[in-house]
């Protein structure tokens, strides 16, 4: 199936089995192995990258559902020496142990940043028409698509909130 | 997974003749799982997602909303005239699921999904929904998550959605693209089936049936609100979940719609528990009659017999919050 999209800035043209994910393309036929294969069942987050700007599970996508779309995966938020603010963050905070969750981990937080500057509310935001606050209990609860089996979730939080400016 | 033919489909008449023999896909957050595990092998998958006439929302003549079904959950939840006026829709959708899995969830999907029964998962397990007529072994098995009403001999699966429980406590309806021809709005309670000798058949839906939109009616007076218990704080399914709308005047209660997620095959709505409610005083004896009414025909398989008595506490919370200070 031909399938024509954008990953990283980069135009890309693929003509893959219509079952193969977003996932298995990313990693198998172009090389980005930053996005990881966890669960391959949307449960663990650790395929989590941004299409279109919003954070989807690339396990639970069909890459020939994509053509036309544009995929921002880890290797795109920023470079050895040149890392986003997000990334920079996890490594001041360290922000992981075994660092396999971390690409899906700072993929969403980056995401998960922007919802809250747009004002998106959650589960936990006690008034629906409120601007939502960047507090700990949010973060836990928007962040609960990306689990961290070495159970790196307090130093996470610290990141996040490092990278959004709120702690130093 | 088994191969499939994948069609983008162009428009809602080639999309609904070419599902005929297949099955539609939009998020694909369910049927992609499904299809990994072979629990669902359609021939062919429909690419509805770039139908424009499924997007989007659009106020009704008579101060509603319709929701075209490709419209996420993240989109539904964030709308300014949903969390402002059905609020009880908003809470319903970001107790769900995940932000990732929400940012690709449909509203058509959303009711359409599958059980999470984990016999109905596990093709080494016996399931009547999965493999029509070789049993259920749910039935004295792990039943923790699964039905205490509406169940059959055959199965005792639970509708896993917290959205479709709101939209049935707003007394929404559905709008069908029938393959046959012709479209029809339904309300939701009318879309699902008890599964009866039939687990398999989940709705009234024939092969090629498309959910075009969702309409809710016009906000009404009253307190909403939504409560869903799970094992873990984020990210599980509800064991019991009520969807309220709860109005009082001088005193009395006026409205009380209310549908409930984790007890059955379909959200659950009881007419009778709301009949034996509106008009009386609000107090626990009263709250305890409704939950009463609502459980009569309630019945444990062993792990979910917890259930019942959860329900009947679940339930009196949420009246005793919407009833508390809410005489006008």
């Amino acid at each position: 199936m031909q399938t024509s999209l954008t990953i990283n800035g980069t135009a890309r043209e693929l003509d893959l089995d219509p079952r193969t994910s977003l996932l298995d393309a990313l990693r198998h036929h172009l090389g980005l192995t930053g996005t990881k294969k966890g669960c391959d069942h949307g449960q663990c987050g650790a395929c989590t990258v941004l299409v279109n700007g919003r954070r989807v599970n690339a396990c639970l996508s069909l890459l020939c559902m994509h053509d036309g779309d544009e995929v921002t995966t880890i290797e795109a938020l920023g470079q050895p020496g040149a890392l986003s603010p997000m990334q920079q963050a996890f490594v001041e905070k360290d922000g992981f142990q075994c660092g396999y969750c971390t690409p899906g981990q700072i993929c969403s937080a980056t995401a998960m940043l922007e919802e809250i500057a747009q004002g998106w509310p959650s589960h936990v935001t006690e008034d629906l028409e409120a601007r939502p606050e960047l507090t700990i209990e949010e973060i836990s609860e928007r962040m609960s698509g990306n689990l961290c089996r070495c159970s790196a979730y307090p130093n996470i939080v610290d990141a996040i909130r490092k990278a959004a400016g709120e702690v130093a | 997974m088994r191969p499939f033919d994948y069609h983008r489909g162009t428009g809602i008449e080639d999309a609904t003749r070419a599902a005929v023999q297949g099955s539609f896909i939009a998020g694909g957050t369910n049927l992609i799982d499904l299809m990994k595990l072979e629990v669902m092998a359609p021939e062919r998958l429909i690419d509805i997602t770039r139908i424009e006439e499924l997007r989007g929302f659009e106020a009704t003549d008579g101060g509603g909303l319709r929701i075209g079904a490709l419209v996420s959950n993240t989109d539904l939840a964030n709308d300014p005239r949903v969390r402002r006026h059905w609020p009880v829709l908003s809470r319903a959708l970001l107790s769900g699921a995940t932000q990732q899995l929400r940012n690709k969830a449909t509203t058509g999907g959303n009711l359409l999904q599958r059980t999470r029964c984990l016999y109905f998962y596990d093709r080494a397990m016996l399931c009547n929904k999965r493999a029509p007529g070789t049993g259920c072994g749910a039935m004295e098995g792990v039943n923790r998550i699964l039905a205490v009403l509406g169940t059959s001999e055959h199965c005792i699966a639970t509708h896993p959605s917290d959205m479709a429980v709101a939209m049935m406590a707003l007394g929404a309806e559905v709008e069908i693209v029938r393959a046959s021809g012709g479209t029809e709005r339904l309300p939701l309670d009318d879309l699902y089936l008890l599964p009866g000798d039939t687990p398999e058949r989940e709705t009234v839906l024939a092969p090629g049936d498309l959910i075009a939109a969702v309409i809710l009616p016009a906000p009404v007076e009253g307190r909403q609100a939504y409560r869903k218990v799970r094992d873990r704080a984020s990210y599980a399914f509800a064991l019991v979940s009520v969807a309220a709308v709860v109005a009082v005047e001088e005193g009395r209660i006026s409205r009380a719609d209310l549908a409930f997620g984790g007890l059955a095959p379909k959200p659950w709505r009881s007419r009778e528990v709301e009949a034996a409610l509106v008009g009386q005083a609000p107090s626990e004896a009263l709250f305890d009659r409704a939950a009463d009414i609502l459980l009569e025909d309630a019945r444990g398989h062993g792990d979910n017999d917890f259930k019942i008595p959860l329900a009947r506490r679940v339930l009196k919370a949420v009246l005793a919050d919407l009833t508390t200070g809410a005489v006008a």
